[in-house]
């Protein structure tokens, strides 16, 4: 134990002595959170459109008037040509182009079905068919105030009600996942450097000699990083809930735990890296370009999994931030108790077990 | 091969490290083709002053002129005329000895005829024809010593500064080392050495020693022992270093 | 420029024996560039709905037939008891909760007015939004057949119409990876050029080369440029094995606009990278610290850019760091010249600010790599 306990001195003099990387390391998640608590969203809104209008009249310009009062819109300008239009698309300036054909009202009024050209910018087909629908839907609500009341029969109304988050706010969808994000990649990319970098120094041959339980050295390394991360985890779920609103209808005490795991399962897995590789430059590429995009994509919180192909379901299921992201968003969100949360819990400990005894074993190897 | 030629001048070179002054106005003259000695206990100060000459830190105050060159004013001619090896070994691991020999020789501006000269005539008189295409990583240290101080001195400086070039080596290669110096020496290579060794202090034309940043003496070796009135380096050492307040880093 | 072809020489022969590093800078783009367009995927499908019927007539049955053929919907539970039903909700085995109250049918005909209940998962706002109105269209058809059959008389009235015409310019078929593709290609060559150069003058610190690099009369900006110079090239590597090899024969994109126009902006916008890096080089002592701070970097830059998430929806002052990053502006030209074919003097302020990032970042680095301390 005495043992232990010099060798946890030590590790924790290699964290705190750089000063630099530690400012760094509580900077990151605190920046991030904030960053991305605010501005990531997946809400289409101040779209920039133009409006061609070859008739100017009373009735295109009332419709002008409500495409402009939309939050999703912001009208650029008018222009007049079909070819302006392709250069503002071209430059990027507009998203979304509505033209109203010549005798507007007039056709209208005459009872004659009159058309509304629609002309998105396709390459990104996710603003374009939204935008799309939008300006349909304005176009359509103003076909209906128009129209004379009258009284159909055998009425069907939905009333919808949102559930979970009333206001539709896009944080409540992104902070649990952001969160998952950072807590994991700093986790992964802090431990990776830990192993491999004895070997470079040549201290490796002293802990390798040394009288040490092997899992104890490995699980000493892991430790100072553990109480780093479980202090930022205390900043990060105070941002959550103080700056970006978000709510914690469960366990304050399960959250924290789920995420005590999160950390741990993150740190075996930058162990394992640290373990399997022979140089630092290695690790931390294979930790952050290995792993920053997939575990952005493989969350979930940014492109629904429902969505994605079944081999792509598959992989990720092995990303450990999937399941924290389940987890956090029943326990803050849903309000829900741990055996709502049970499967994923002992999917996250199985996989930290499974990291920690490879690490294990690659460590062996290299002792004998 | 010493001449009168001063090839080193400092006048009361001083650095300051906020309060702490790591050297403090010392001044003295090296000549060309001399093997000088700097010696000190560690923390004495001895590589702070070398990394001023060789435009590597910037003085706090006194004036220095290395090869006639002024250290604050013309630091790149400084660098043209001078090698330097660090007591942090400082090949590249993961080059070859001949990739760098010709690395080191491109960037003194040597030819590719001379590159390929040098670098042939270096690994023969090391002995390094075997491992002249493996990587240095893989060289014991001995030998990464030798190379390293070869090609510190690939472009013929006129002064070589070596600090603490021996460290962690055994004793015969440790001559071996000095053997090089010595040709050095001959070709008329002033060199500038720190080490911890007193035997290697008695390999020097003359030494310095340097306590707690203060140049306390500057004389041949049998001139140190007359006046300190023993037979060995060591006992100069100790005599000089008791004094000490600052403790090794 | 002697000296640049020794430096160039001693880097090249670094980088080509580290093969553990070499080959994972060509590998990992490849590979993330084959799997991760296809999980990039906003369209709303698949959209589970679970009914809670208390009528149980022929008319719900209709109902839900007419849903679950409407090609975006999957009947994901049909019970008669609302609170079993919620669990459904709670595990995210569905999405909408659509509730049909007793009587439905036979108060509907009688009292001509019948209120359906919707219950919407709103933790993805987007999806709650896009799928409940899905279905409220789904029901205003049925609703309309229904009027259709029970009074055919009423499909003759008359009234003037709005039609809609939308079309989709650029890319007709809204196919997804157009748009994600390039922007994760753009994404993959930043992390292999920062990261590599963040790394690369700390590797000289830590090994103490760069103490023998400073005595030497190496100046300062052939040094950096001897640094600069292989990341460049393997920067324009990774990027065209994306591009020609991945882009064209696997998705099919091929770049409408002109490739020279691409390749000129790349040029810069690595110039400017690689300054970051340099930057984050000679403000580390160590690897940790380098890395670190470029994956804080790379990171900021990747989320904010506009890859995944609209920068028009950002708050104010996010977007002025959205535009602060060379990353936003290289992904919006690279979409707009192979996607809309758009040339020089539509992507002209882009080049302008890249140049001055290149100028800005490479300059301070230069500034902050000293060889006397």
């Amino acid at each position: 134990m005495k043992q232990f306990l010099s060798f946890l001195r030590k590790e924790f003099h290699h964290v705190f002595r750089d000063r630099k990387t530690l400012l760094l390391l509580f900077g990151m998640p605190i920046i991030q959170i904030v960053l991305f608590g605010f501005a990531l969203t997946n809400e289409i809104k101040n779209s920039k459109i133009v409006v061609c209008d070859y008739s100017k009249d009373d009735i295109t310009q009332r419709i002008t008037e409500k495409i402009a009062a939309s939050k999703n819109f912001e009208i650029k300008q008018s222009v007049l040509g079909h070819k302006e239009i392709e250069q503002a698309f071209k430059s990027g300036d507009i998203k979304l182009a509505v033209i109203f054909p010549s005798a507007f009202q007039t056709d209208l009024e005459a009872g004659r079905r009159v058309q509304v050209q629609i002309i998105a910018d396709a390459s990104d087909p996710n603003t374009a068919t939204t935008l799309t629908s939008y300006a349909t839907n304005i176009l359509r609500d103003f076909q209906q105030d128009m129209q004379p009341l009258q009284h159909a029969p055998m009425n069907i109304s939905t009333t919808a009600r949102m559930i979970y988050n009333p206001d539709l706010k896009g944080a409540t969808n992104f902070v649990p996942g952001v969160m998952a994000l950072v807590l994991m990649l700093i986790c992964v990319l802090m431990t990776s450097a830990s192993i491999v970098r004895e070997k470079e120094n040549g201290t490796m041959e002293v802990l390798l000699v040394s009288p040490m339980n092997p899992l104890l050295v490995i699980i000493s390394k892991a430790i100072p990083y553990l109480l780093l991360s479980l202090v930022n985890l205390i900043i990060i779920l105070l941002l959550s809930v103080y700056l970006l609103g978000l709510p914690v209808k469960g366990n304050v005490f399960l959250l924290f735990g789920e995420s005590t795991l999160l950390i741990i399962t993150a740190l075996s897995l930058g162990l394992l890296i640290s373990n399997s590789t022979s140089s630092q430059q290695t690790a931390m590429m294979i930790s952050i370009m290995g792993l920053l995009l997939p575990t952005v994509m493989f969350t979930g919180f940014m492109f629904p999994l429902e969505n994605m192909p079944k081999p792509l379901q598959i992989i990720s299921n092995l990303v450990p931030s999937k399941w924290y992201y389940t987890i956090v968003k029943n326990i803050m969100i849903k309000g829900l108790g741990f055996s709502h949360v049970w499967k994923e819990t002992l999917i996250l400990a199985g996989m930290t077990v499974f990291l920690l005894l490879v690490s294990l074993q690659k460590f062996k190897i290299r002792l004998s | 091969m010493i001449t009168r030629e001063v090839v080193i001048k400092t006048d009361k070179l001083t650095k300051k490290f906020g309060d702490f002054i790591a050297t403090n106005e010392i001044s003295f003259e090296v000549y060309s083709g001399e093997i000088f000695g700097f010696l000190g206990a560690n923390g004495a100060g001895k590589t702070t002053a070398i990394r001023m000459l060789c435009g590597l830190l910037t003085p706090t105050s006194g004036h220095a002129t290395v090869a006639g060159f002024d250290i604050y004013k013309q630091t790149e001619k400084v660098k043209s005329n001078i090698g330097y090896m660090s007591q942090k070994f400082s090949l590249y691991e993961d080059l070859t000895p001949r990739e760098n020999i010709k690395f080191y020789g491109g960037i003194y501006g040597l030819t590719d005829k001379e590159i390929k000269g040098k670098s042939d005539s270096l690994i023969h008189q090391l002995g390094l024809e075997m491992q002249a295409d493996k990587l240095v990583g893989s060289l014991p240290l001995g030998w990464k010593q030798k190379l390293a101080f070869s090609v510190a001195i690939i472009h013929d400086p006129k002064i070589v500064f070596l600090d603490e070039p021996t460290g962690g080596v055994d004793p015969v290669t440790r001559r071996q080392f000095w053997d090089l110096i010595y040709d050095a020496s001959e070709k008329g290579i002033t060199s500038f050495v720190t080490t911890h060794y007193m035997d290697e202090a008695e390999y020097c034309n003359r030494i310095s020693m340097m306590v707690d940043g203060v140049m306390k003496e500057c004389d041949t070796p049998s001139i140190l022992k007359e006046k300190y009135h023993t037979d060995s380096m060591d006992e100069v050492f100790f005599e000089l270093a008791r004094g000490a307040k600052r403790t090794a880093d | 420029m002697r000296t640049l072809r020794f430096l160039l020489q001693k880097e090249f022969r670094q980088i080509f024996r580290n093969t553990t590093i070499l080959r994972m800078i060509i590998m990992v783009p490849i590979i993330q560039l084959l799997i991760l367009p296809l999980a990039a995927d906003y369209e709303i499908k698949n959209i589970n709905v679970a009914i809670v019927d208390h009528d149980h007539s022929g008319m719900v049955q209709q109902l839900i037939g007419k849903i679950s053929s409407s090609g975006y919907f999957h009947i994901a539970d049909y019970n008669s008891s609302y609170d079993k039903t919620f669990t459904k909700f709670e595990n995210d085995k569905a999405d909408l909760i659509l509730e049909i109250p007793q009587h439905f049918e036979r108060n509907l005909v009688r009292e001509d007015k019948q209120e359906l209940f919707l219950a919407v998962n709103a933790i993805n706002g987007i999806k709650a939004t896009v799928g409940s109105s899905y279905l409220a269209g789904v029901i205003r058809d049925f609703n309309a057949d229904l009027r259709l059959r029970y009074y055919p008389s009423l499909a003759t009235a008359n009234n003037p119409v709005i039609d809609v015409a939308p079309v989709n310019w650029y890319n007709p078929f809204l196919n997804y990876r157009f748009f994600m593709v390039p922007g994760i290609l753009v994404v993959l060559v930043t992390m292999v050029g920062s990261y590599m150069c963040a790394l690369n003058i700390v590797k000289e610190k830590e090994a103490g080369t760069i103490e023998q690099i400073n005595v030497t009369p190496i100046k300062k900006f052939q040094f950096i440029l001897g640094k600069l110079i292989p990341f460049w090239l393997i920067g324009i590597f990774v990027f065209s094995l994306g591009l020609w090899v991945i882009a064209r024969f696997v998705y099919g994109i091929i770049p409408v606009g002109s490739i020279l126009l691409l390749y000129s902006f790349l040029a810069v916008y690595l110039i400017a990278l690689l300054g970051i890096g340099l930057l984050i080089s000679t403000y580390s002592t160590t690897q940790q610290q380098a890395m670190s701070l470029a994956f804080f970097m790379v990171m900021i830059f990747m989320l904010m850019s506009g890859l995944f998430t609209p920068i028009d929806s950002m708050p104010g002052w996010a977007k002025w760091i959205a535009h602060a990053s060379p990353v936003t502006y290289f992904i919006d030209v690279i979409r707009m010249v192979t996607l809309k074919g758009s040339g020089l003097t539509d992507i002209k302020n882009h080049f302008l600010i890249m140049g001055g990032f290149a100028v800005f970042f490479n300059g301070w680095a230069v500034l902050n790599y000293r060889k006397t301390s």
